[in-house]
């Protein structure tokens, strides 16, 4: 009886043992499965930092601040052209903090906080750059959101937003790294100056930001914003993928910067200074 | 059983007490609503009136995914008239008023869609307008 429960155990012992060990080793020895890990995150690498995909739309802008140096009452007229599209609050001074803000006027060292020249040209140091949401081809918000309310749209590149879904965490505030994305932390009907019937408002607690006039797109309308400084070339739009559309035109000819370029995020609005 | 003379009238006052609803509405469920579509423009909907009935929040989720997240903005056409996908853009400009189209089922239904805390109803659209 003895003798047969220690052979038992023996067994057991040596095929738990083998049991455990065996995949492991296979894992190890075998070097075509090393070589297949090692390709596989090449590839998903590749993916992740590569060119963003040339066949699909990615919309872009070019904005020309020579253009609004030149006629600074011009910029003015394009955000109101925005905040009346898209029903966008104005509070007052007392209420900064609830400020929206889809497009919105700030001073280069604000704008380029990563490019830290000396001697500016006293224009530039004296502009109001125009800033907006990026519409980043790699875009931080879309990576952080954990409900999927802001995603990259496939057909043309836009950073959307669905506020159905948003459930105001501002995870997506803290992503960007443009400060492009506003909260509602009040109702902001009563601050709404005129209302436009096609487009409604937001609610209290939830994100919003420029959605490059998607809507007005889809009817094919120019954004907003570019309407507004029509026939002037201080904002150009259009598929930064098509080697023919206008913004690349201009950016074959013109030396542009992109606002904190370094954060890996490749935003799509260049910026002729 | 120990307590009888307590615990069976308390049992049938319980009872009473839970079904009390029943018995103060007589067994009725109140009037029927009666929604004023206030048709104006097209003069026909974009699906049978017995179907909108049943099915008008799935067709509203199902447009509200198309248009948002699938950037899918095609028309739907309806007897040779072309409608843009929308409760706002599309919906509110046949049925006008929707306190007496929306709210008098939604209200008999006790249903408080969520709709309305950013689309404008066509009253609110109208409160601010453009002068000028």
């Amino acid at each position: 009886m003895d003798n047969q429960r220690r052979k038992f155990l023996k067994i057991a012992g040596i095929s738990a043992l083998a049991g455990i060990g065996a995949p492991a080793l296979a894992k190890l020895t075998s070097s075509s499965a090393f070589a297949a890990a090692q390709e596989g995150h090449k590839a998903a690498s590749g993916a992740a930092h590569g060119a963003a995909d040339p066949s699909s739309i990615q919309y872009g802008m070019v904005i020309d601040m020579r253009k609004f140096i030149e006629k600074p009452e011009m910029l003015d007229r394009a955000i109101a052209a925005c905040g009346k599209v898209h029903n966008i609050p104005e509070f007052p001074p007392e209420k900064k903090k609830s400020e929206i803000k889809w497009i919105w006027k700030t001073p280069f060292e604000n704008a380029f906080t990563d490019q830290s020249q000396a001697h500016l040209s006293k224009a530039v140091e004296l502009a109001q750059f125009p800033v907006l949401c990026n519409h980043c081809a790699e875009p931080a918000c879309v990576k952080v959101c954990p409900t999927k309310a802001t995603f990259k749209m496939k057909s043309n590149g836009i950073v959307a937003m669905d506020y159905h879904r948003c459930i105001g965490c501002r995870f997506c505030m803290a992503g960007c790294p443009y400060g492009a994305r506003s909260f509602n932390w009040e109702d902001p009907r009563p601050y709404v100056k005129t209302y436009n019937p096609d487009f409604p408002t937001r609610m209290r607690g939830v994100v919003e930001k420029c959605n490059f006039c998607g809507e007005r797109l889809a009817l094919g309308l120019k954004p907003a914003c570019v309407e507004a400084c029509e026939g002037s070339g201080a904002m150009v739009f259009g598929d930064l993928n098509d080697e023919k559309s206008e913004v690349r035109q201009v950016l074959e000819k013109e030396f542009t910067i992109q606002r904190n370029a370094s954060a890996g995020t490749k935003p799509s609005v260049f910026y002729i200074v | 059983m120990y307590n009888k003379g307590t615990i069976i009238p308390g049992l049938i006052l319980f009872v009473l007490i839970l079904t009390s609803p029943i018995w103060f509405n007589g067994l009725k469920a109140g009037d029927l609503p009666k929604p004023e579509p206030t048709v104006g423009v097209g003069k026909q909907c974009v699906l049978p009136v017995q179907e909108m009935r049943d099915t008008h929040m799935q067709l509203l989720n199902q447009w509200r995914d198309e248009v948002l997240r699938d950037d899918d903005r095609s028309t739907v056409v309806v007897n040779g008239k072309k409608y843009q996908k929308g409760l706002q853009m599309t919906c509110m400009q046949c049925h006008t008023n929707k306190e007496k189209f929306c709210d008098t089922c939604h209200e008999y239904a006790s249903v408080k869609p969520y709709c309305w805390d950013c689309h404008l109803t066509p009253k609110q659209a109208a409160s601010k307008k453009e002068t000028h």
